[in-house]
């Protein structure tokens, strides 16, 4: 087991230095830099003077490299370009606890629902809740978000003046940007769930269970979910991953200060250390959490073994 | 004796897109107190629907039981228990081995919890209590080292293994009745003999009565007390084992007992095969469902189903070649024959 993590980190190490190395040239391929907006007015010698400061007159070899050093001798992702003072470290940080905060409440609540709509309609195939839940499923998975959170905010703020429309700070301004996250995830666990469930009841060992006189309750709880389950632990690693970095659209639209909203405005600024902070950030989230999920397969499933068997 | 179980008028339909498909049509029989009843039949005859409608495993609305129908244990009617006598029924009173051991288990449970789970539902016991006799149960199929195998999962056993692992599910309360439905088809030859010794060994020791279904009739020979023999979702012909092998008097038990290899036989020719497939059960077949690929067909056999006639207190058959104006042909045992 330690022999198996142990190698999946040293995979790790090479996928982040990939991701590293591809986002860092390509960015820097981009025709434009974060200095040129207020360079262009700047005399001959001060802008060269300025872009020596922060080291942008070097070779992007160079640059890579002196990026590369700081970052694994001091953990230093450097400062914000576009904000001179803002370290990338701490914007990420305070950015992504914003939004874990609501995207988790939303994941939470979103696969919770979405399972239980899945086996409800696993369970009556072919009936009205079925056909009802399917129905909401394939809207929540079609309605594009900015549509669906204005249709919210209308509700919500302008006809019955509930909630506020933006804004960040107490519970209030947290329902509407939840709800709306939490749909794409309720539409997407019913409908996979659905399949699954479908897929385990008609299996044989249901069948076996059923023989042995279990109920159909402890038939579902027993026996159906851990194995229906599987295959959507899949779907929810890049899920919990996606929860840190935000959601674009909908923190846009709400007016939340979570990493989404900067990781977007720093690719309209041309910001290089706030962009590959972040996705260096995505990245590690992402790799660890792709670990986590593939020891929990082994913990559901007794037939997954992480190590080669030792006999 | 005393008839432990009693089927009358079985019909069971599948409502599917294409109709009604109506796999068991009118099946009566009976089982007595530790005897050992064997259906046998090609794959589609309805003996699987049969075996698992005794315990009810079929629910509505995809599947439909006919409302005459009967299926008495102890003279209870199954098909009219109620929610909480039938969980008690199923697996207390009858327990079920199913065919490919490879799925009927639970994949992310230990084999000794599957065993325990049945324990605990029909039994008033401690969970430390159920897992001694799961362990007792696996003991009782012969299954070496039965405290480390318990805590296996089942693809860590082997699929003999595991069918003995459904066979100690079925047996671990203690059922009067065990449905066996072709518990040897998906095993290999040698495990198969194994397996069967096994339930003969069972029988001997917890005097439960076996319906074992199987599409092999050399499987049946030793074991069984009586065969019933079904197509197209009826009974063909029924009897004592002896009867059966040695009187076959339905044509299409003939073709069935042809087909099983003979080791003493000297002829190096082809094995014999009976050509053609049993007829598709969405079809009503007013007529006798085997005349299409029946040797000795007759114009009669095309237009009616002919009653069953009984030549012994045991042995049935539903042939028109029983009827008094029928030919005698080949080597069957027909009703005037047994006269003259």
């Amino acid at each position: 087991m330690a022999k198996y993590i142990l190698k999946r980190f040293a995979y790790m190490l090479v996928t982040l230095f990939c991701i590293t190395a591809a986002t860092f040239f390509l960015m820097h391929s981009i025709p434009g830099d974060p200095l040129s907006y207020m360079a262009k007015k700047l005399p001959e010698q001060t802008r060269i003077n300025y872009y020596a400061k922060y080291g942008l007159d070097k070779s992007n070899v160079e640059q890579f490299g002196i990026f590369l050093k700081n970052v694994v001798t001091k953990g230093d992702f450097g400062e914000s370009l576009r904000y001179p003072g803002r370290s990338v470290t701490d914007t990420i940080l305070k950015g992504s606890a914003v939004s874990a905060a609501v995207g988790f409440q939303a994941l939470i609540i979103g696969v919770a629902i979405g399972i239980a709509l899945g086996i409800v309609a696993a369970y009556f195939r072919n009936r009205w809740p079925d056909y009802l839940i399917m129905f909401l499923a394939i809207l929540g998975v079609t309605i594009p978000v900015f549509v669906f959170a204005s249709v919210m905010q209308y509700l919500f703020t302008v006809k019955y003046r509930l909630l506020p429309t933006t804004g960040w700070g107490g519970l209030r301004e947290m329902v509407l940007p939840v709800i709306t996250l939490a749909l794409g995830s309720i539409a997407g666990y019913a409908r996979y769930m659905k399949s699954s469930v479908l897929e385990v009841i008609n299996q044989d060992y249901i069948l076996t269970a059923r023989a042995k006189g279990v109920s159909e309750f402890n038939i579902l709880r027993r026996h159906v979910l851990r194995n229906a389950f599987i295959p959507a632990l899949t779907l929810l690693g890049p899920e919990v991953a996606a929860v840190f970095t935000g959601a674009f659209v909908t923190e846009k639209m709400f007016g939340i200060p979570g990493l989404g909203f900067y990781y977007v405005s720093s690719i309209n600024d041309r910001d290089y250390t706030m962009i590959i902070g972040t996705t260096v950030f995505y990245a590690i989230l992402f790799v660890v959490i792709q670990l986590v999920v593939d020891i929990l397969y082994g913990v559901v499933d007794p037939r997954i073994t992480l190590t080669k068997a030792e006999d | 004796m005393e008839r432990i179980l009693e089927v009358k008028d079985l019909h069971v339909h599948f409502n599917t897109y294409a109709g009604k498909i109506r796999a068991v049509r009118g099946v009566s029989f009976h089982l007595n107190r530790g005897e050992t009843l064997a259906i046998v039949g090609e794959s589609g005859c309805g003996k699987t629907v049969t075996s698992k409608a005794l315990l009810r495993l079929y629910k509505p609305p995809q599947v439909g039981i006919g409302e005459t129908s009967q299926i008495l244990y102890s003279g209870e009617d199954v098909l009219k228990m109620g929610k909480k006598r039938l969980q008690d029924y199923r697996g207390h009173q009858v327990g079920m081995v199913f065919q490919d051991p490879m799925t009927s288990l639970n994949p992310t449970m230990k084999v000794g919890d599957q065993i325990a789970e049945a324990l605990l539902i029909h039994n008033k016991i401690s969970k430390k209590e159920a897992r001694t006799q799961a362990v007792e149960a696996l003991k009782l199929v012969n299954i070496p080292n039965p405290e480390k195998r318990a805590e296996c999962y089942p693809h860590q056993l082997s699929g003999g293994m595991r069918q003995r692992v459904v066979i100690a599910i079925a047996l671990s309360c203690h059922p009067s009745v065990i449905v066996a439905d072709e518990p040897t088809t998906a095993l290999d030859v040698t495990i198969q003999a194994q397996i069967l010794d096994l339930l003969a060994e069972i029988k001997e020791k917890t005097g439960t009565a076996i319906i074992l279904v199987t599409h092999d009739l050399g499987v049946v020979a030793n074991f069984a007390t009586r065969i019933q023999v079904m197509y197209a979702g009826q009974i063909m012909e029924r009897g004592t084992t002896r009867e059966i092998f040695y009187q076959p008097s339905h044509p299409y038990t003939e073709a069935l007992l042809n087909s099983v290899p003979k080791l003493s036989s000297k002829d190096k020719g082809e094995l014999y095969s009976l050509k053609g497939t049993p007829p598709d059960l969405i079809l009503d077949l007013a007529c006798c469902p085997f005349c299409a690929r029946c040797p000795y067909c007759m114009p009669i056999c095309r237009e009616r189903m002919p009653e069953e006639t009984a030549l012994s207190d045991t042995h049935r058959v539903s042939c028109w070649l029983q009827h008094p104006s029928a030919p005698a042909v080949g080597s069957l045992n027909n009703a005037r024959k047994a006269g003259e």
